[in-house]
């Protein structure tokens, strides 16, 4: 009886001071938003460049192809962390752009190679007999993309890019890195202030983790929709 | 209508055709046999590009495809295909794979293209399929949208290649009919086919490949009856 009520004395001890001591529950509130908004815009850039760069790889175009495979093979091939420190402080060092606006940018460059090679295979997973239905109708190449391939593509697509989102997501937990206040920052600045050992980790952890249910559950419900004409 | 002169098609180091010369003439049904690697169907798909010849050329009405390769999708809408395997598009309805190229291509409206895809799922017995996805027909159900589908262009030659390949013995017969109807209409057309029955029944003439060449051709019954080539003779006893 006696350990339980210091477990509870403890408990509401943690959670007045992590959280509504000083409203530092607003540190958690406003680093969730600049999370998730870090988060959507990226996986917005990361999809178009994802796109392109995937139909650039399936053309026959020597120097497209080229370009397009280097880009996959760096962003593939160095920490996401380097390529968002390297983009605030060298690529838009001199710029006044918001440092919101750069960390979208910089995640959505890094996503952008992982979706396009989602993209890239979710297309070739197409029967080829599909293309050439198309374009013995008349189609032109983009057309036949347009209308006929991409949009089945997407069913290939979407599970892998459910994951790609996830991932992103808690990536987006290095925007500290360049000084934006997200999730991970809002958890050390309270922290900072508290001294707790790990309470504000274990209240990012729970955010963290239910924005991740609510994706999947929202992913699950799309795959479910798309699945209407098998 | 369409002309082929010393075509030829490598795949690698590869022959496939090796020098064909013919000449398909409007309102003719001509069913190219022979045995499997022959070339027939590589042949068939020259005709539309669909594979570029390494060598020789194919005029459709007097111009050469391969050296009009940026208007190659104007001249493909004069030239219908059906495939093997179907190859509906399985994201669309019935409806919207006949009305697809038509209202994109011929620049018809919604309501045209579908008058019209309506009066060509009558005309191969599905009238009453328009709203279905193509998962939901049978192998001889989606072969005939997809004839529909190829006749919604208005093309003034249909290929076939191999249409009742990969379908099931019974319902053979139900995409013949269709084929044969085409053909009475006055359909040009050519027909790459296992079918013997078929070839002998409605075809004008009949191209024998065997090793990518032309080994024979002949009127079905001169041919059926009276094979001069050995290989001919030889394929034909296996098959009849």
């Amino acid at each position: 009886m006696d350990v339980f009520l210091r477990i509870i004395a403890k408990l509401s001890d943690e959670i007045y001071f992590n959280l509504i001591r000083e409203n530092r529950y607003m540190h958690f509130v406003k680093g969730l938003g600049v999370s998730l908004q870090l988060t959507f815009f990226a996986a917005l850039i990361g999809g178009v460049i994802g796109l392109f760069v995937a139909l650039a790889r399936l053309t026959n175009n020597k120097v497209l192809n080229a370009v397009a495979s280097k880009y996959v093979d760096i962003i593939r091939g160095t920490p996401v962390v380097v390529q968002l420190l390297i983009i605030y402080f060298a690529v838009f060092a001199s710029t006044e752009l918001p440092r919101t606006t750069v960390a979208s940018i910089a995640f959505g460059i890094n996503s952008g190679a992982y979706v396009a090679e989602l993209i890239r295979a979710g297309i070739q997973a197409v029967d080829k007999g599909q293309m050439e239905a198309a374009r013995s109708l008349g189609l032109s190449y983009a057309q036949s993309m347009y209308h006929i391939i991409i949009p089945q593509a997407i069913k290939n697509i979407l599970p892998g890019m459910g994951n790609e989102v996830i991932s992103l997501w808690k990536e987006t937990a290095i925007a500290g890195f360049i000084g934006l206040e997200d999730l991970m920052r809002g958890a050390e600045i309270v922290r900072g202030r508290t001294f707790s050992n790990y309470t504000p980790y274990l209240v990012i952890a729970l955010i963290y983790f239910y924005i991740t249910v609510m994706m999947t559950a929202m992913l699950g419900k799309m795959e479910r929709r798309m699945r209407k004409s098998d | 209508m369409i002309k082929v002169v010393d075509l030829y098609k490598s795949f690698g180091d590869l022959e496939v055709l090796k020098g064909i010369n013919n000449e398909i003439n409007k309102g003719e049904v001509v069913c190219v046999i022979g045995p499997s690697g022959s070339g027939k169907s590589t042949f068939l798909r020259c005709l539309n590009m669909l594979e570029e010849p390494t060598g020789g050329e194919v005029y459709i009405d007097g111009i050469p495809l391969t050296e009009h390769k940026k208007d190659i999708n104007k001249l493909r809408q004069k030239v219908g295909m059906v495939f093997q395997q179907f190859n509906l598009f399985p994201h669309m309805t019935v409806m919207d794979n006949i009305t697809l190229a038509p209202i994109k291509l011929k620049g018809l409206s919604r309501e045209e293209a579908r008058e019209k895809a309506v009066t060509l799922l009558r005309k191969v017995g599905l009238a009453d399929k328009d709203y279905e996805y193509p998962n939901k027909l049978s192998g001889g159900q989606k072969q005939r949208v997809a004839i529909a589908r190829a006749l919604a262009m208005d093309p003034e030659i249909m290929l076939f290649d191999e249409p009742t390949s990969a379908l099931d013995p019974e319902m053979v017969g139900e995409v013949l009919n269709v084929m044969k109807q085409l053909a009475e209409d006055g359909m040009t057309m050519v027909v790459v086919t296992h079918e013997m029955g078929f070839a002998r029944e409605v075809s004008n003439r009949i191209l024998f490949m065997d090793d990518g060449i032309i080994e024979e051709e002949n009127s079905p019954e001169e041919l059926f009856s009276n094979p001069k080539s050995e290989r001919t003779r030889s394929f034909l006893s296996k098959v009849l």
